[in-house]
């Protein structure tokens, strides 16, 4: 069995073994593959010598450098707090009206606002900020609880009837179809708010609806559905809907209406990212000063 | 056997199949019921096997000189059959990151349940079924002897079908672990052990009554892959049931130490099931087929025992930059980088094999699957240490990057190297002369290698896109995009990882049709090349 033989074509010899007719030539290793495999060994135990790698009873050698991924992360963090620091500091000292007569520095808190925006904002708000069914879009000019810088900082500030926030936003449309209205009231009163914003809707019915309006909804969307920003009360004579303008969705609305919830950013994120976001969502086309309320 | 030996096993196993009754009636949860009734079914399935041979007793006096090749043939038929379901679960898996709408909203069809349940396929039910067969026909040749211990090579055949269908099933109704590549819960776990000590005890039994005096280096791969993975499933699995009627369990390890286990056994399982198993096969299949001497035994045993001895070590690179303390990171990465030249021992190994015979490459397809598998081999596992390195895995890590590392691996060197396997198989095991038909094996090398090169190719581009949006900063020290843009930015790229994964299972469509055709005993009536239209 044990036969060693010439093979012919590499002019190596065999083992002599064989296994199901496979023979196995004794081919030296071959050098370049035993010096890489050295080279890579030396290597090893290089970096083990200069980086943390070996375990000792109650800890580890530390390398020659003192090399932590923890430190290094720490460094970076510095670093770039380091090259920001003084952009933040001002931002941190300024208030808006400061903030937005210097170009330069407006334009550090947007980019600031935008790269915090993607990170904590666009999961409900979208990446472009225009929201989605029950997300308000930032886009447009508007506000349940107000445009201002001031009032979109208060809003990020302490979030929409967020429990764990005293100063929360708070407003809560009470659910009418819990005894309050009867479904064919709930549906007159559906009609005369299409009727406010204009669209297609039956004028009997809305006619027969404008008394409900006039004594359950004015209060908190005011008497022509213009809204009231005071209690958060949505403008309805408008085409901007944050849980659809379509007569089935008001009749939903009416009847158990949905009630939003955002987080209050406060204890979140620290005071000047905030600052940035407010500046940032501002910026996208509906901040609104003071005077224009 | 005597009739009252059958009878009194027959009554056993009705005493199982009313425990299993028992078991279902009194489960915790819907998941245990359904896997009670699945043991029941096979509990049944055997009484009904015995049943049938009732009156006579044994069936038909086996040849004990003969190789037990019944059992290798039914392995062929699983590996196909899962192979095709496997690669199927994963074309639609990769749809679905695509077109998100494929989930269809339901809890049995989501990506988190069907995900598990095409690695599992892949890995275990295709890749296992492939490595325990030709782990049986290997060694039996190799050896010159019958299996050993009986019929406990038919046990662990249909008892590794059962794990895989418990597995499975449990997948889809939201039974697991969530253990990555060790999904199944703790009575399924055991049942593996069970099952997998029975083949560790075939496969030992029949290396100690070989009739050869050394034994091939393709069954120390085969050994140290049934061992070793022994191990890890043990170890990675140990765990406290929260009722003995219930799927529900909880790991012993928590925190860091679990992650580290979960890789130590998630990373090995590449090592011993997906690497060192298969280059078990390969070491038998391609001299075989290459009717040429293994090119280095002094390499096959240097390679080996440096791959086992470096491999255990390297899992820690799958935590860099975690809660893992720095000491173990830079262990793992330093061991990878050696694991380099061990591993390409086996590549050298396999190509140069083929020195003096590179010629039947042009005349046969299977070769040339097999050195496709091979060169995939190489490729992946110089990828590997390289991504291994902390830096380059600063940028590759949680990226797509490392699913086409994985693939370029899984579909390259494990799938090819098992479907070589199994074209050479096929025809000896049922007695053909050669398999229905080369030219489809031809089209099925083509369809396969431009999926796989489509799947990495597209992966790679994915990966390190997705790795460079997630780390770019503006000038001002802003990041620049958000995660949800890195995603949106994917969509092409899975797109053509989907088209990849189509062609590669339209390419095992080809193969089982031709593997049917094989063993129905047609040979395809052959013309000149030009004249002959595309099957």
């Amino acid at each position: 069995m044990s036969k060693i033989e010439r093979d012919d074509i590499s002019g190596t010899s065999t083992t002599g073994h064989e296994w199901d007719g496979i023979k196995e030539l004794n081919t030296p290793l071959p050098r370049w593959w035993l010096w890489t495999f050295y080279g890579t060994i030396v290597w090893a135990l290089a970096y083990s010598v200069v980086y943390p790698a070996w375990p000792l009873v109650n800890s580890a050698t530390s390398g020659l450098f003192g090399y932590s991924s923890r430190g290094e992360v720490a460094k970076e963090i510095a670093e770039a707090a380091g090259a920001q620091g003084e952009w933040r500091d001002r931002i941190k000292a300024a208030d808006f009206g400061q903030i937005s007569q210097d170009p330069k520095l407006f334009e550090f808190a947007r980019a600031g606002g935008a790269a915090a925006f993607k990170v904590n904002c666009i999961q409900c708000h979208g990446s472009g900020a225009a929201g989605g069914k029950g997300y308000p879009n930032l886009n447009d000019d508007d506000w349940l609880w107000g445009g201002t810088f001031e009032e979109i900082h208060t809003t990020l500030q302490n979030g929409v009837r967020f429990a764990g926030d005293n100063e929360t936003r708070f407003s809560q449309m009470p659910a009418f179809g819990d005894g309050m209205l009867s479904p064919d009231e709930i549906s007159s009163t559906a009609e005369y708010v299409l009727s406010l914003s204009g669209q297609p809707h039956d004028a009997e019915a809305a006619a027969k609806g404008a008394p409900l309006y006039a004594a359950n909804c004015v209060s908190c969307h005011g008497e022509r559905g213009e809204g009231v920003r005071d209690v958060g009360g949505a403008r309805l004579n408008d085409a901007i809907w944050l849980y659809g303008g379509g007569k089935e969705s008001i009749v939903a609305q009416i009847t158990r209406p949905r009630q939003g919830v955002m987080p209050a950013w406060g204890g979140r994120l620290d005071d000047v990212t905030i600052k940035e976001l407010a500046i940032y969502v501002y910026s996208l086309g509906g901040g609104e000063t003071l005077q224009r309320q | 056997m005597s009739d009252s030996e059958q009878l009194a096993k027959t009554a056993m196993w009705g005493g199982v199949a009313f425990l299993m009754i028992l078991l279902a009636a009194t489960a915790k949860d819907s998941g245990f019921a359904v896997h009670a009734w699945i043991g029941f079914l096979a509990a049944a399935a055997v009484i009904v096997f015995h049943a049938r041979r009732f009156p006579h007793g044994q069936s038909s006096p086996t040849d004990a000189s003969a190789y037990l090749d019944g059992v290798v043939k039914a392995g062929m038929i699983a590996t196909v059959f899962w192979g095709l379901a496997g690669f199927l679960v994963g074309v639609v898996i990769a749809l679905q990151l695509t077109f998100p709408a494929l989930n269809f909203d339901l809890p049995w069809t989501n990506f988190g349940r069907l995900r598990p349940l095409h690695t599992s396929a892949v890995v275990f039910a295709f890749g296992g079924n492939a490595l325990i067969a030709t782990s049986f026909y290997v060694v039996q040749r190799t050896c010159r002897t019958r299996l050993a211990l009986g019929n406990l090579a038919w046990f662990v055949f249909w008892g590794y079908q059962l794990f895989i269908v418990l597995a499975a099933t449990g997948y889809l109704l939201g039974v697991t672990q969530s253990r990555e590549y060790a999904e199944p819960e703790w009575y399924v776990d055991l049942w593996l052990t069970v099952v997998w000590v029975a083949y560790l005890a075939v496969f030992l039994a029949t290396l100690i009554q070989r009739k050869e005096p050394h034994i091939y280096v393709a069954n120390w791969f085969y050994l140290s892959f049934i061992v070793t993975i022994a191990m890890l499933h043990v170890v990675n699995n140990l765990a406290l049931p929260v009722s003995l009627l219930g799927a529900k369990s909880y790991s012993l390890f928590s925190g860091v130490q679990d992650a580290l286990t979960q890789w130590w056994y998630g990373h090995n399982a590449v090592g011993f099931f997906l690497t060192a198993g298969f280059l078990g096969m390969m070491y038998y299949f391609v001299p075989k087929r290459a009717q040429r001497p293994v090119y280095s035994y002094r390499l096959s045993i240097v390679h080996f025992w440096s791959l086992i001895f470096l491999y255990i070590w390297a899992g820690p690179h799958h935590l860099h930059y975690t809660a893992l303390p720095d000491w173990a990171q830079s262990l793992g990465m330093i061991f990878s980088i050696m694991l380099w030249m061990p591993s390409w021992g086996g590549m050298i190994n396999g190509l140069m094999t083929l020195s003096g015979a590179w010629d039947k490459l042009r005349t046969d397809p299977v070769l040339r699957i097999m050195v496709l598998a091979v060169a995939f081999y190489g490729m992946s596992t110089f990828e590997g240490p390289m991504m291994s390195i902390k830096a380059v895995n600063s940028l590759s890590h949680y990226t797509d990057w490392t699913i086409g590392h994985v693939h370029s691996g899984a579909l390259g060197w494990v799938g090819m190297i098992s479907i070589a396997a199994v074209y050479h198989l096929v025809p000896r095991l049922w007695g053909r002369q050669e398999l229905y038909s080369l030219r489809l094996v031809n089209w099925h090398f083509w369809l396969a290698t431009l999926g796989i090169v489509l799947y990495a190719a597209s992966m790679w581009v994915a990966g390190i896109m997705q790795g460079l949006m997630w780390r770019e900063y503006d000038d001002q020290g802003f990041l620049v995009y958000s995660f949800a843009e890195s995603v949106a930015a994917m969509h092409p790229y899975y797109f053509i990882r989907a088209t990849g994964g189509i062609l590669y299972l339209a390419g095992a469509l080809v193969m089982t049709y031709n593997l049917i055709r094989t063993v129905r005993g047609d040979v395809r009536q052959r013309a000149p090349a030009a004249a002959v239209a595309v099957a």
